[in-house]
């Protein structure tokens, strides 16, 4: 019961880390920096490992298990616990963080070892670990606010990890800014539930909620408000339409922070966040078809952008905000279970895609457009393979871990509770787009001959410490599906079963539709179909394009000149933001807010009064003037005016 | 023997008082504007005197023997600045005493 009495060592074990590496570090070599930050994080991973053992011998009816440890806000009626909740919806994501995290953590000893600021960037990786994991533990949702700011705060750190690099910096204010939107209506979310239920604390919340009807279509009310309040902090952090534009520039951070945090954990917290209120949003139907529609729509747009793009690391980050809609949509539909069961497989393929990605950049030198590349099959040949199984999980193909989270998430938008057709429709478009700009780039990648100058690249495999990780999360990417492999496939749907505690009242909200065995057999069968079939198309025409008639896509391009125009340049949405947004906002603080207010106003009234009192010194020192006399005569006047005012008032008195 | 009504000793004070206020205002030597101040006190002094007598009180001849005490310290001090000026100046003229300004 060790770790079960003592939840904060999780907490505390990654924050030591980052306090010691930060405050310490910098005169440290980078073997003792390693040991600080590899080490509590794999602390506390191993500790995350004995809570899971602790907790799976806990009885049913103390579970969730809630710690509070101490009072942290008390003003009135509002009252605020440090108090941390374990239950299968945060093992799983516990599970989840810190292995990948720790997984992370070695693979950046190896991607790092040749930069400045070393003991910073492991400092600021274990803050994350802390923040991430205070945000999956949290018990009420101001704590979890605290972690869902404090990943922000550290994702700005390591996007603008290269601050000197004017594109890093701006990339992190963005990232922080356009996530800031979305965090305004997280916080008036909020407010909006401790207004409603009188407390900010999840046990108490799901309670209540539990008692209260379900809302429909045509009567929305408070629920509804809360939910879709929510849901836009969601869509901040998770980069969802309408404020994905901040992922794509993340980029610009290290690659294994854009592994981390911009793919595997943080950007994940909106998904984890709608299922931990998944007793509001299942009573709040509106929000459960904005969240689908918002995930569905943001998953075929961006896949639609990644067609075109040229950078490595450009497609990856249109493939997690797609990847991303996708278990928007299965919460949407009612399936968190699936929801959380992608993030966790997308936490191994991705986070694997990207450090894989980390690797083919590190062995051509930095070099990050894949029109310069070509032919690295044979020379960094593990960095292919486990890219390759990485690819052919997020494509969906059997039996690797995307194809049974991704074809969870089809058949529920097909057959689920909240089913509906068309999402299922769009779901199975962004899966053709997925598969085809996945292929192409480890064909661009991989595949043909070398597009660069083989004299100047010395293409070389990357040091073991970075291959370690490949291997493990390809390992995990083709057998990690396994664990929700439904009975149908011969599995034992381990995980649904594990998670149903969590998400009990959704099936009695919204029961599935009921299907005899052999029919939901065969239509499971024939979406599963359906799901490989599109897998394979994207896969030809990728590898008929790009194999085969390498001239083809040039060809395309011209023939659909105004189309792949408006595609490349990623539909000019943040050029419109620029105008529409951006410059206007630019133009009030500048000239409003800035020469008027600032300058005019507040600097007006300060410079305003000291200049009032140097002129009446100036004035008024006049009267200094060395000369006795002059003194003298002030004396008598005073003396004078003394005098003629007794006089006045003897009279008054004397009337 | 008809005693002296106080309003002449007061009226005596004030012309005292009065010339000693023009003389300090107006004269320029330093000497006489300090023998002016002399005479402003002694014009209270008569002052003092003069109400003692009338209400036939003590108080007012404690307070003269103050002013005295003050007058005879500040003509050593004063009398000292004033041959330090002396000596600095090659002149006992006010005006060219103006150095303490803005």
């Amino acid at each position: 019961m060790l770790l079960l009495d003592h939840l904060w060592i999780v907490l505390a074990l990654p924050l030591a880390g980052a306090a010691i590496n930060g405050l310490l570090g910098k005169r440290w070599p980078q073997s003792a920096v390693n040991a600080v930050g590899v080490g509590s994080v794999s602390l506390a991973f191993l500790s995350v490992a004995e809570l899971v053992r602790e907790f799976s011998a806990l009885p049913v009816e103390q579970i969730p298990w809630v710690k509070s440890y101490f009072p942290w806000i008390t003003a009135g009626t509002f009252h605020v616990d440090f108090s941390l909740r374990v239950d299968q919806l945060s093992i799983v994501m516990l599970l989840t963080v810190s292995f990948v995290g720790l997984l992370i953590h070695i693979y950046s000893t190896g991607y790092m070892a040749h930069e400045g600021g070393y003991y910073r960037f492991f400092s600021y990786l274990n803050l994350f670990m802390f923040f991430m994991l205070t945000l999956v533990m949290a018990a009420n949702i101001v704590v979890m606010f605290v972690g869902w700011e404090g990943v922000g705060l550290c994702s700005y750190l390591l996007i603008g990890f290269w601050f000197l690099k004017k594109s890093a910096a701006d990339a992190g204010k963005k990232a922080f800014i356009v996530t800031r939107l979305g965090d305004f209506g997280f916080t008036v979310g909020i407010l909006l539930l401790f207004w409603t239920f009188g407390s900010v604390d999840f046990g108490v919340i799901f309670g209540k909620a539990a008692g209260m009807p379900a809302e429909s279509m045509a009567q929305a009310g408070i629920l509804t408000s809360i939910c879709l309040l929510l849901f836009t902090g969601a869509i901040g952090k998770s980069a969802q339409l309408p404020l994905y534009v901040w992922l794509p520039d993340a980029m610009e951070g290290p690659t294994p922070v854009s592994a981390l945090i911009h793919a595997a954990t943080m950007v994940t917290a909106g998904v984890y966040m709608v299922a931990r209120m998944n007793p509001l949003f299942s009573r709040a139907p509106i929000a459960m078809l904005a969240v689908a529609i918002v995930g569905a729509a943001t998953a075929l747009y961006s896949a639609t952008i990644g067609l075109t793009q040229r950078d490595i690391k450009k497609v990856l980050a249109y493939s997690t905000v797609s990847q991303l809609g996708y278990m928007f949509l299965a919460c949407g539909v009612g399936a968190y279970g699936a929801g959380i069961f992608h993030l966790m497989t997308h936490a191994f393929f991705k986070g694997l895609l990207f450090l894989a990605a980390g690797s083919v950049i590190h062995a051509m030198g930095g070099e990050q457009d894949m029109l310069k590349m070509g032919g690295l099959r044979k020379k960094i040949p593990v960095t292919f393979w486990t890219m390759l199984i990485a690819t052919l999980a997020i494509t969906g193909f059997p039996p690797f871990a995307g194809f049974f989270s991704k074809d969870e998430i089809l058949f529920s938008a097909y057959a689920g509770p909240y089913a509906n057709k068309i999402l299922w429709g769009v779901g199975l478009i962004a899966a053709v787009l997925t598969s085809f700009y996945m292929f192409r780039l480890v064909f661009l990648t991989f595949f043909g001959s070398p597009r660069f100058d083989e004299k100047t690249v010395h293409v070389h495999e990357s040091p073991k410490n970075m291959l370690a990780p490949l291997v493990i999360l390809a390992i995990l990417s083709t057998i990690g599906g396994w664990f929700a492999a439904p009975k149908f496939w011969g599995g034992q749907d381990f995980f649904h079963g594990y998670l149903q505690p969590v998400f009990a009242g959704v099936d009695k909200l919204a029961p599935a539709p009921e299907l005899a065995e052999e029919a939901l057999h065969s239509l499971e069968l024939q979406l599963s179909g359906a799901a490989v079939l599109v897998a394979l198309i994207g896969f030809f025409v990728a590898w008929w394009m790009y194999i085969r008639k390498p001239e083809a896509p040039a060809n395309l391009a011209r023939s659909l000149h105004g189309l792949y125009t408006l595609v490349v340049n990623k539909y000019y949405v943040d050029e419109i933001y620029a105008a529409v947004i951006v410059r206007p906002f630019l133009w009030l603080s500048t000239n409003v807010l800035w020469h008027v207010v600032d300058e005019g106003l507040i600097d007006g009234t300060v410079n305003g009064a000291g200049h009032l009192a140097r002129r009446a010194g100036g004035e008024l020192r006049e009267i200094q003037s060395g000369n006795a006399r002059s003194y003298a005569s002030w004396v008598v006047i005073g003396a004078v005016g003394v005098t003629v005012m007794l006089v006045v008032i003897w009279i008054r008195m004397v009337r | 023997m008809s005693a002296v009504p106080i309003s002449y000793y007061l009226v005596l004070s004030a012309i005292l008082f009065g010339l000693g206020v023009i003389a300090f205002v107006f004269k320029r030597n330093i000497i006489t504007i300090f023998m002016a101040i002399e005479l402003m006190l002694n014009a209270v002094n008569l002052a003092f005197v003069a109400f003692a007598r009338a209400h036939n009180q003590l108080d007012g001849l404690v307070f003269v023997f103050f002013v005295i005490v003050v007058a005879a310290a500040e003509a050593a001090v004063g009398l000292a600045i004033v041959i330090t000026i002396a000596q600095n100046r090659q002149s006992l003229n006010i005006e060219r005493v103006n150095l303490l300004k803005f």
